[in-house]
C-alpha cells in the first residue's frame, strides 16, 4: 500500500492543481466570450467545437478535483 | 498516534487530526492546515465555475440548434418605394413584432435597413442622417449610417443588416444578416 502524503506534500499538490484549474477556467472564460461574440455576429460554425473544448476543460477540472478527493480518502 | 511535523494544536479528545469530526477538520486551528483547506475549497469553487462556463457553452449550442430548426425567415412587406424618401427613415418590425428596424433610402433606387438594437446592450439606436450615423444614447455609441459599422463608443459589432428585396414597387425584408466586422 502506498504511503499517504504528508500535509506539506498535500499543500504543494493543491497549489499545483489550483494553478492548473485557474488556467483552465481562464481559458474557458475566454472561450465563452469568444463564442458568444461569434454567435451574435452570425458565425455559427464555432459553437459546437467551442462547446466540445469547454466540455473537455470541465472534464480535466473534474478529474483534478477527483484526484484531491482520492488523495484525502487515502490519508 | 502519528502526528504531522507542523501539527501544533491537539484536539480536545487527543485523537489524530484525520480522525476528528468533519466540521473540525474543515475549520483547523493550525495555519498550514488552514492554508490547505482554504486552497482546496477555492479549487472546488473554481471547478464549479468551470461547470458554469460549460453550461453557458451548452446554452449557446441549444440556442443555435433552435435557430437552425426555425429555418428561413419569412418575406415581409415594409413599404412601397414611393413612401420612402431620402433622409427620412422608416421604422418597421422584423422578424418579430419586438425587433425594431429602420429602413433608409440612400439613393434613387438604393435602400438599406438595419436592426435598431445597439450591439452593445440592445438600446434602440437613433438615426442622425445629418451626422451620417446611428446614435445610441445609452453609452454614446455610434454606427455608420450606410454600413452599420461601429464608429464610436463601446459597440464592437456592426448593426445586423436586414436583407431587402424590391418587387413590383414595394420593399420587402427577407432575412437578417448578422456580422462580426
Amino acid at each position: 500500500m502506498k504511503k499517504p502524503f504528508s500535509r506539506e506534500q498535500r499543500l504543494t499538490i493543491i497549489y499545483g492543481i489550483l494553478c492548473i484549474v485557474l488556467t483552465i477556467v481562464m481559458l474557458q472564460l475566454w472561450l465563452l466570450i469568444a463564442t458568444m461574440n461569434a454567435y451574435l455576429g452570425g458565425d455559427h460554425s464555432v459553437v459546437l467545437p467551442a462547446g466540445l473544448a469547454s466540455a473537455i476543460c470541465l472534464a480535466l477540472n473534474a478529474g483534478l478535483l477527483w484526484y484531491i478527493f482520492r488523495m484525502e480518502r487515502r490519508r | 498516534m502519528k502526528r504531522e511535523r507542523d501539527e501544533l494544536t491537539v484536539p480536545p479528545d487527543g485523537g489524530a487530526g484525520d480522525q476528528q469530526p468533519k466540521w473540525r477538520q474543515d475549520f483547523p486551528i493550525d495555519w498550514p492546515q488552514d492554508h490547505y483547506i482554504s486552497r482546496r475549497d477555492f479549487t472546488k469553487f473554481m471547478v464549479l465555475t468551470s461547470l458554469a462556463f460549460a453550461v453557458g457553452q451548452f446554452w449557446i449550442a441549444v440556442q443555435n440548434f433552435l435557430r437552425e430548426r426555425r429555418g428561413e425567415l419569412p418575406l415581409q412587406k415594409i413599404a412601397d418605394v414611393d413612401q420612402v424618401t431620402v433622409g427620412t427613415p422608416v421604422s418597421f418590425a422584423y422578424p418579430d413584432a419586438h425587433d425594431s428596424c429602420l429602413l433608409l433610402r440612400t439613393g434613387d433606387q438604393t435602400f438599406t435597413a438595419f436592426s435598431q438594437k445597439c450591439t452593445h446592450l440592445s438600446c434602440a439606436v437613433v438615426p442622425q442622417p445629418d451626422k451620417g450615423c446611428f446614435f445610441c444614447p445609452c453609452h454614446e455609441g455610434a454606427f455608420d449610417l450606410t454600413t452599420g459599422a461601429p464608429i464610436a463608443g463601446p459597440p464592437r459589432r456592426p448593426l445586423p443588416r436586414i436583407k431587402l428585396e424590391v418587387r413590383s414597387g414595394a420593399i420587402y425584408a427577407s432575412g437578417v444578416e448578422l456580422r462580426t466586422i
